[in-house]
């Protein structure tokens, strides 16, 4: 079916005149849960199948996505991409060119072991409010919070130069937030991670890892006794980032500033430009030397949420070197950008979050490279800072320069052991400068690829999965404290 | 699209509902239908480089039974489909426990109406926004300059039904033009949006952005601190746009609203006074919530003192208090919320403001706010696009943007002026009614390099 309905749309943009045209047809499938306090908060599942038909005409792009999915539904769609390409051209200052790619035929489905939606809902609730009533012994918690979401995204993608290319991503996540309000504050921990807890390219099995109900009692007391914790100082301090934070960092001072798309002005209006202009490829010093970060889609990388096989303009997942030894080496790029600043070869990063929206230039896994230090080594080696865990708040200019971070937890470093609890933590810098200032990462063994679920970009607005490897580090000379000063 | 598409789009939305709810063998069933026709020019590098259209309906059902209730959505609009998403309603309710709270559907009720479709804006072709663009791109090439930005306009078409006998429609047209002008080492933005596209004019939008980026030229840096800092309303919306969650009764009785503890106390200065009101002509939006309960306008803040709070159903059991009609879809965790604030403004003009200003911080636009603290409302976020210095009544020149760690409480507290309330457009909140302020005192922690 999906390849008449593909088939339908490439025949008709041709016919009206397209030079090129790809389609992808999607069948979206969620499933979300939550409970809050020992009650069911979401229960929901849903659906969603469409067309989306990209066409370049009269040197212009033109996008149309429906739902009627008739023939004569998909012919009318096909028919107005081609038409809003040709009103496109009305305002265009050159013809749109395309980085050259080869065509594909192929099927792939990520690896997972238990399909979440098999297992009974049931049972995934009920490991939720246990979750949740471990969570409620503790006094002080006012809150407690769980949940979990499943999407399977199965897509057909195709274009009129012969690709044709089928891949099914089986998507989990789950976490769990403890939520503690006394006197005239609210403090919250939450495990794995904030922004519904950790997300990954896998099954059930991942939920099943996670051992939400062991950790719910230690989330619950940290939130309750973060109340009595010192309040983070100001200052300039040595900071260690854990691991999802570091996550965090990158995605918001690495991942976005190389969308080549930004870099050449086209998210002006919105998400912003960057300050990577394309004179400093190959010649600004991003980070210090230990500093070596990728964009790697492929599965090897690991089950990243910016795990695939094709992008969605059809080109193979690759690994692109992004920081080598702390030199910037490349940008996030999609066949019309790559082409534009004389790259060969697109760096298949482009997707879209559902078949009713463009796609665009997204993170893939946008990873740092392990280190050597074992985090016992870390800690013991530093005389005075601040570990910083779990993200709380996080904001950065237009450009991806001047940033603000402020995390769940922090607890003291002095004299190479860990100290009192700090609550409020927060850091903030200048991308490069905090970068070269990395001096420590810790190795594989505390190496964690992360999801983050709630990437957005684009107009109309898209929400995209990302993936960052990441392992706790060490940066000196950080401004500390400042989200709180007077 | 033409008024014969508008009537079969409604007519085929009745005949899918009735249909889910006679394939349906839940004690009750909702069914929730919405229909989007939307389309989007984009532009930068003054040229159009993303161009999409796309048609989505959406059937929301949601069943009750023996107690439970869960929700399934589908666009597939074939019996076999339909049958489907009511039967996994009812399997997903059945796994879960029963919910003591749950209340049973609301039957008939009584809407008050709206006008806000606007044939124009729905009949408005590519080539209308296309053309448009065209002359702004020419106005910022004349200037050297570099346009960015959006051209939108469509449709949504909604309708809810009930097993009880609950019937609410609702239909819209939404236009919205965003511009932001470029220059060598500054720039500027405005925007706009209404359901009635003859109310935006894009041409005039790019001029104010394109002044602005040419008045911030050159922009110095200069210390961060507290400042005067006038805001526009686009500033003022994305600020308080962080507050609407705190009105929901669900955030108080789940003590994670900044207003726990402050119901009925003075928060606020006294000339700040704040409504939640879908029915104000400036204001969009269904005019019934997730259950299809009439919204009602409710006094949130009187003269900085925080009133009332908006309830679903649910909520209002709990809390003993009247449902306001501001619940979401069930079932949620997160229970109701106000989505059409409306300040009630003042007279002053932001030239006054300026005027009246020794020192102080003149913003255009403010950037990724995101909440440091939630119960002192800290909250933290750049300025963009166009920042200028104030002295001694005048703008004195553009400055490098600034970083805020700002409570909104105090912010609201510290209002020295107040403009005309205005529908106004943002890009971290949703639409709303609001005047320009001139704020002291406002927190102002870091610079960034341009």
């Amino acid at each position: 079916m999906m390849e008449d309905w593909a088939a339908a749309a490439i025949e008709t943009a041709k016919r009206r005149g397209a030079s090129y045209a790809d389609v992808r047809v999607m069948d979206i499938r969620h499933r979300d849960l939550s409970v809050k306090n020992g009650e069911v908060g979401t229960l929901a599942e849903s659906e969603s199948l469409g067309i989306g038909i990209r066409v370049i005409s009269s040197g212009a792009w033109g996008f149309a996505a429906t739902d009627e999915l008739t023939r004569e539904g998909i012919q009318a769609c096909a028919a107005e991409s081609v038409a809003i390409a040709k009103a496109s051209s009305l305002a265009k200052r050159e013809n749109v060119v395309l980085a050259p790619e080869a065509s594909y035929v192929d099927s792939w489905q990520n690896p997972f072991l238990k399909d979440p939606f098999r297992i009974p809902v049931e049972r995934q609730m009920d490991l939720l409010l246990a979750a949740d009533r471990e969570m409620r012994r503790v006094q002080g918690v006012t809150l407690a919070e769980g949940s979990m979401s499943f999407r399977r995204i199965e897509q057909l993608f195709v274009s009129s130069t012969g690709s044709s290319i089928h891949q099914i991503k089986m998507q989990s996540g789950a976490g769990i937030v403890a939520t503690s309000f006394a006197g005239s504050e609210i403090q919250k921990r939450s495990y794995p991670n904030s922004f519904g807890g950790q997300h990954t390219l896998q099954g059930y099995e991942l939920v099943e890892s996670l051992d939400l109900v062991g950790h719910a009692p230690r989330v619950a007391e940290e939130s309750v006794a973060l109340h009595s914790a010192a309040q983070c100082p100001e200052g300039h301090k040595t900071i260690i980032l854990g691991s999802s934070q570091l996550g965090l960092q990158i995605h918001e001072s690495i991942g976005h500033p190389i969308e080549l798309d930004r870099v050449l002005g086209m998210e002006a209006n919105f998400a912003g430009t960057s300050f990577l202009t394309t004179d400093k490829l190959r010649k600004l010093q991003y980070g210090s030397e230990i500093v070596n970060v990728v964009a790697d889609a492929r599965l090897e990388h690991g089950p990243g949420l910016g795990t695939f096989a094709y992008d969605d303009e059809g080109v193979p997942a690759q690994s692109t070197p992004i920081i080598t030894s702390g030199l910037f080496t490349g940008y996030l790029s999609s066949r019309e950008t790559a082409r534009s600043i004389g790259e060969k070869r697109s760096g298949g990063t482009v997707r879209a979050e559902s078949w009713n929206r463009l796609p665009m230039i997204r993170m893939t896994n946008i990873s740092i490279h392990p280190g050597s230090w074992k985090y016992d080594d870390l800690l013991a080696d530093t005389d005075d800072g601040i570990l910083m865990e779990t993200n709380r708040s996080w904001s950065i200019d237009d450009k991806r320069y001047h940033f603000q971070f402020s995390t769940e937890i922090g607890w003291e470093i002095k004299g190479g052991k860990i100290g009192r609890m700090i609550k409020n933590p927060s850091y903030s810098g200048i991308t490069t400068e905090f970068w070269n200032r990395c001096d420590a990462i810790c190795s594989r063994d505390h190496w964690t690829l992360w999801g983050t679920p709630n990437c957005g970009k684009g107009q109309p607005q898209q929400t995209m999965g990302t993936g960052h490897g990441a392992a706790p580090a060490r940066f000196r000379n950080i401004r500390v404290g400042v989200a709180f000063s007077k | 699209m033409g008024e014969k598409t508008r009537k079969r789009l409604a007519a085929e939305s009745e005949r899918i509902a009735e249909r889910v709810l006679a394939l349906s063998s839940a004690d009750q069933t909702e069914v929730d239908i919405s229909i989007s026709i939307d389309a989007l020019t984009r532009f930068a590098n003054n040229t159009i480089h993303q161009h999409v259209a796309e048609q989505i309906r959406t059937i929301s059902v949601r069943v009750a039974i023996d107690g439970r209730t869960a929700r399934v959505t589908t666009n597939k609009t074939d019996d076999e489909s339909l049958r489907r998403a009511a039967a996994s309603a009812i399997r997903l309710a059945r796994h879960q426990p029963e919910n003591p709270n749950l209340l049973p559907m609301p039957g008939k009720q009584k809407y008050q109406r709206v006008s806000r479709f606007f044939s124009a804006t729905a009949d408005t072709r590519a080539e209308d926004r296309a053309r448009s663009i065209g002359r702004v791109c020419k106005t910022a090439e004349k200037r050297k300059q570099t346009a960015a930005g959006i051209f939108s306009s469509g449709q949504l078409q909604s309708m809810m039904v009930n097993s009880e006998g609950l019937f609410a429609s609702y239909e819209q047209t939404r236009a919205e033009f965003s511009v932001t002008m470029l220059d060598r080492n500054s720039s500027g933005w405005a925007k706009a949006n209404s359901p009635d596209i003859a109310r935006i004019r894009p041409e005039e939008l790019a001029e104010t952005a394109s002044q602005k980026a040419a008045d911030s030229r050159e922009p110095r840096e200069i210390e961060p601190g507290h400042y005067t800092a006038i805001l526009p309303p686009a500033a003022v919306l994305d600020l308080v746009g962080f507050l609407f969650y705190d009105f929901a009764g669900t955030a108080v009785f789940d003590k994670r609203s900044c207003f726990t503890d402050r119901i009925g106390k003075k928060v606020f200065g006294e000339n700040i006074t704040l409504w939640d009101d879908v029915y104000d002509p400036l204001q969009s939006g269904p005019t019934y919530d997730g259950e299809g309960l009439p919204r009602q306008k409710v006094l949130l803040v009187d003269r900085g003192v925080v009133r009332n709070l908006v309830y679903s159903r649910a909520t209002a059991k709990k809390m003993k208090a009247k449902p306001t009609g501001h619940g979401f879809f069930l079932p949620n965790e997160y229970g109701e919320a106000p989505m059409n604030l409306v300040f009630s403004g003042g007279q002053e003009s932001v030239e006054e403001m300026v005027r009246t200003t020794e020192r102080g911080i003149l913003v255009t636009r403010l950037w990724y706010i995101r909440e440091v603290d939630p119960y002192q409302k800290i909250l933290t976020g750049m300025t963009r696009d166009g920042t200028f210095l104030v002295e001694n009544g005048r703008i004195a020149g553009g400055i490098r943007n600034f970083r805020f760690n700002q409570s909104v409480i105090e912010m609201l507290g510290n209002v020295q002026m107040l403009g005309p309330a205005v529908r106004a457009a943002g890009e971290e909140s949703f639409e709303m009614v609001v005047p320009a302020m001139k704020v002291a005192n406002f927190h102002f922690s870091e610079v960034t390099k341009f």
